[in-house]
């Protein structure tokens, strides 16, 4: 069965989140929301702020290493997952320049644009953030990474 | 609230069934919960979950009613991914309770084993978030297997512990004839098999299969015509949703929609969780039985696989848990299996359960999950007669 293929619109219209993480705040409650929805799914409040949370550190909740893949990522496999706790948001991604042997929960770690894949039977790319393991002081943000991709899939 | 009564079942033995497609696995279990209630519904609640994705097919309710003889009888279908089952119940209570239809049929049907697992899975993943969890390539395995580790880690669980779960279920599907796997396993073979996303093994997870079940639910006048008549009624009912997305949930180690519908459920019929006999519990994966044993009041938080490792909730004890092995060892054709769930439990308090049966039960319980706890549904059924 072939891959069904990425949509560019759809890639568009989720623009603001894969590549710059924006988030929500709820004014009512104080949550902070990832993905945003219309209305707050923890107090239901439509009173909503938007953040971004590119740039900001925090640290893993939990992860996976997965090594039965879907198709489209077989290359890639193993594949680690994470759920990371940024500015109170947890979010959920695939991470990357990391050892699976390195992995702990509690470890600092940072969002950073990279290739999610590039399989798709029309050639469409698909980009978004990643979690990444803290650079060390003084390199916050550095090596050039968010060019996406410069060090192809991984 | 007006009575409403489980008349009928029927089930087909799960497994590969390469001449048997929906229809095919529809009739069958339909055809048997005709046979066993002694009347025909007036209408049908079709739960599948992939046909769209797998077999290329929509128009559920009217291929399958119109190919069981049901032509221009009200037929609908009802889907919430793993979860369709008990949903659809849910829906065919409403049906039958608002005086609408005298009856309705509840076939849950699954169609799996046309495609490589890999296919299956993909498929399969489609119950999670699209743009911002299945985009990464995460498996429906892997959003449970950070459920897991998120757990054991902040309970202090041994995987000696969770390996108790599948041990059990293997054990209890030996004698259940519809049961997918009748395989004995230990602790070590779960600890060792193949791992799927760490720390989810391949014994920690439900197989694939195809299956059909069907369950018939009636008013009380309806009921007095057949076979069964009121023995089985449905005390109580619970359906609570939750983000499919598992970032923005409550917590990564309850499962908070559950515990909603099983409040709703024991409210309704009246019950505690000390007075439940028997239950049929969503284990799609060993974490999803720890999370729903907690989340249905059973354990407290943190307990579950820890009093499993000491036996509790093994045949003999109260309440038994999954007599026909579970979605772990009878398998799990995911939209046919909360009526599997019901048609269970059903059996149990009538007494002619073919499997593992709990002595004399009076209420029995069906918890079925969507998703890793985004559609859930919680059926209490108590025996009148």
């Amino acid at each position: 069965m072939p891959l069904r293929p990425l949509s560019p619109a759809k890639l568009w219209r989720r623009r603001l989140q894969h590549y710059r993480l924006e988030a929500a705040r709820c004014r009512d409650c104080g949550k902070t929301i990832y993905p945003p929805r219309p209305r707050c799914p923890y107090c239901g409040s439509r009173n909503l702020e938007k953040l971004s949370l590119l740039g900001k550190k925090g640290k893993l909740v939990t992860y996976t290493v997965e090594y039965t893949v879907p198709a489209g990522f077989r290359e890639q496999a193993p594949l680690v997952i994470g759920i990371a706790e940024i500015e109170g948001a947890r979010i959920l991604a695939s991470m990357t320049d990391v050892d699976p042997e390195e992995l702990r929960t509690g470890m600092c770690v940072e969002p950073v644009l990279r290739r999610i894949r590039s399989t798709d039977p029309y050639g469409v790319i698909a980009y978004a953030v990643k979690l990444r393991p803290c650079l060390g002081a003084g390199h916050e943000g550095g090596e050039g990474e968010a060019g996406g991709g410069s060090k192809g899939d991984s | 609230m007006p009575h409403v009564y489980v008349v009928g079942v029927g089930m087909t033995k799960i497994g590969r069934h390469f001449d048997k497609g929906l229809v095919e696995l529809a009739a069958e279990a339909y055809e048997k919960a005709v046979e066993d209630a002694g009347i025909e519904p007036a209408g049908i609640v079709v739960s599948n979950m992939m046909a769209s994705s797998l077999q290329g097919q929509d128009s559920l309710g009217a291929l399958i009613a119109s190919s069981l003889g049901l032509r221009y009888r009200p037929a609908l279908h009802v889907e919430a991914a793993c979860g369709s089952g008990g949903a659809a119940v849910y829906t065919a209570y409403s049906l039958v309770a608002s005086g609408l239809l005298p009856s309705v049929m509840v076939i849950g049907v699954e169609k799996m084993t046309d495609y490589p697992t890999a296919i299956v899975t993909e498929a399969l993943a489609q119950a999670a978030d699209a743009d911002y969890e299945v985009f990464y390539g995460a498996s429906f395995a892997a959003l449970n297997a950070l459920m897991m580790r998120y757990y054991m880690e902040r309970y202090g669980v041994s995987r000696d512990e969770m390996s108790e779960w599948p041990v059990m279920m293997h054990e209890n599907a030996l004698k259940n004839p519809y049961a997918q796997l009748h395989k004995k396993i230990t602790r070590r073979m779960v600890a060792e098999s193949q791992p799927v996303a760490d720390p989810i093994r391949l014994l920690d997870s439900s197989p694939i299969g195809d299956g059909a079940a069907a369950v018939i639910l009636a008013s009380g006048e309806e009921a007095r015509k057949t076979h069964w008549g009121a023995t089985v009624e449905v005390t109580g009912l619970g359906l609570a949703v939750d983000t499919v997305e598992l970032s923005n949930r409550e917590a990564l180690d309850r499962i908070p929609a559950l515990e909603r519908a099983a409040e709703q459920a024991y409210q309704m019929a009246g019950v505690t969780p000390r007075e439940i006999d028997v239950a049929e519990i969503h284990d799609a994966f060993t974490i999803t039985a720890v999370l729903s044993i907690e989340a249905l009041g059973l354990a407290g938080r943190g307990e579950a696989a820890k009093l499993l490792a000491r036996g509790r909730f093994h045949p003999g004890d109260r309440p038994t848990l999954n007599p026909s092995g579970g979605l772990k060892a009878r398998g799990h054709p995911v939209g046919a299996t909360g009526v599997y769930q019901v048609a269970e439990i059903t059996m149990q308090l009538r007494g002619d359960y073919p499997g593992v049966r709990v002595d004399n039960p009076r209420h029995g319980l069906a918890s079925n999950i969507g998703g890793d706890g985004s559609t859930t549904t919680v059926v209490i059924l108590s025996r009148r007669m």
